[in-house]
């Protein structure tokens, strides 16, 4: 009787194919919300093309280039960290969870750092001198920021996502068989990875 | 139970499936760095945004496990996909006659 209440519970409760494909619909509308933005760049690029080649000659590709290094790797330890609970290896597991978190501080620490020297060339939004600049220039640094902004806050809800994970894999909230949080929350991870993807391209290769 | 043994099954490969994925991403993302000084002039942007969209197909099927998934998962994506190239194609029609 009592095995048989246990099941009831757990199908009443427990759905982690919905739970996944509720977090894949989440993701979407990120899809969207990015993807209106991809759009307003395209419109602008094709607008302004020698504009948008000039002005992303500042950019810094080495930094550009780390950073996508770092998401990309940053996506594997999530994905190793899931496999690692999944064998029931709960210390490497949180340890993977840990390194991804701090990838991610990496790479907000490298645009902190990219920003600032931006900034310190006066190209920000509404400076003296990017408003002398032609109208592609000053589209292309608003783009910019805007985007490259706004994935910087998907890397630090990213980040916070990840270290309740953390305290709910140490709590055995999430164990190897309860674990569609984390799985979720390394959906949420790959996503903004796949945004970079595009993103970094876009700014740092044109010239 | 037979999921469970699907489970383990699967992911006694996964470290090194993974592993791999990420040694292509890399090499991918190298690929492109060194594409973009090459001057291709127009095919630049399209070599970029192909290698970005195998790089996302990469994260997608394998570390996301869309591969793995149902195929609700798929239909899904589709539509999404369908739904922004619709988008940027109909925003082109009107733009590449200005």
């Amino acid at each position: 009787m009592s095995t048989h209440e246990q099941t009831v519970t757990t199908h009443v409760h427990r759905d982690d194919v919905g739970a996944r494909m509720g977090m894949w619909l989440f993701l979407f509308t990120e899809l969207i919300l990015f993807g209106g933005l991809f759009f307003v760049y395209s419109v602008y690029r094709f607008l302004h093309q020698t504009d948008f080649h000039v002005a992303a000659k500042s950019m810094n590709v080495f930094i550009g280039t780390t950073n996508t290094a770092i998401l990309l790797t940053s996506s594997l330890t999530i994905a190793l960290s899931i496999v690692a609970l999944r064998n029931r290896k709960k210390i490497l597991s949180l340890t993977l969870q840990g390194i991804t978190v701090i990838f991610g501080l990496i790479f907000l620490i490298n645009k902190y750092f990219e920003w600032t020297a931006e900034i310190h060339h006066g190209n920000y939004p509404g400076s003296p001198e990017l408003l002398s600049q032609p109208p592609g220039h000053i589209l292309f640094y608003g783009l910019y920021y805007v985007m490259t902004g706004l994935h910087g806050l998907h890397v630090i809800i990213g980040m916070i996502v990840i270290m309740f994970m953390m305290r709910f894999t140490i709590k055995d909230v999430i164990t190897p068989d309860r674990m569609v949080k984390l799985e979720a929350a390394g959906l949420y991870w790959h996503l903004v990875d796949i945004i970079w993807i595009f993103l970094f391209p876009l700014f740092y290769l044109i010239t | 139970m037979i999921n469970n043994n699907e489970l383990s099954e699967h992911t006694s490969h996964s470290y090194s499936r993974y592993i791999l994925v990420w040694m292509g991403l890399l090499t991918l993302t190298a690929i492109t760095v060194a594409v973009a000084g090459v001057n291709l002039g127009d095919v630049t942007i399209t070599m970029a945004l192909v290698i970005a969209s195998i790089k996302s197909y990469l994260v997608i099927t394998e570390f996301m496990h869309l591969n793995t998934e149902s195929r609700t998962f798929k239909i899904f994506l589709g539509v999404a996909l369908f739904f922004i190239i619709i988008s940027i194609v109909l925003l082109f029609s009107d733009y590449s006659k200005m």
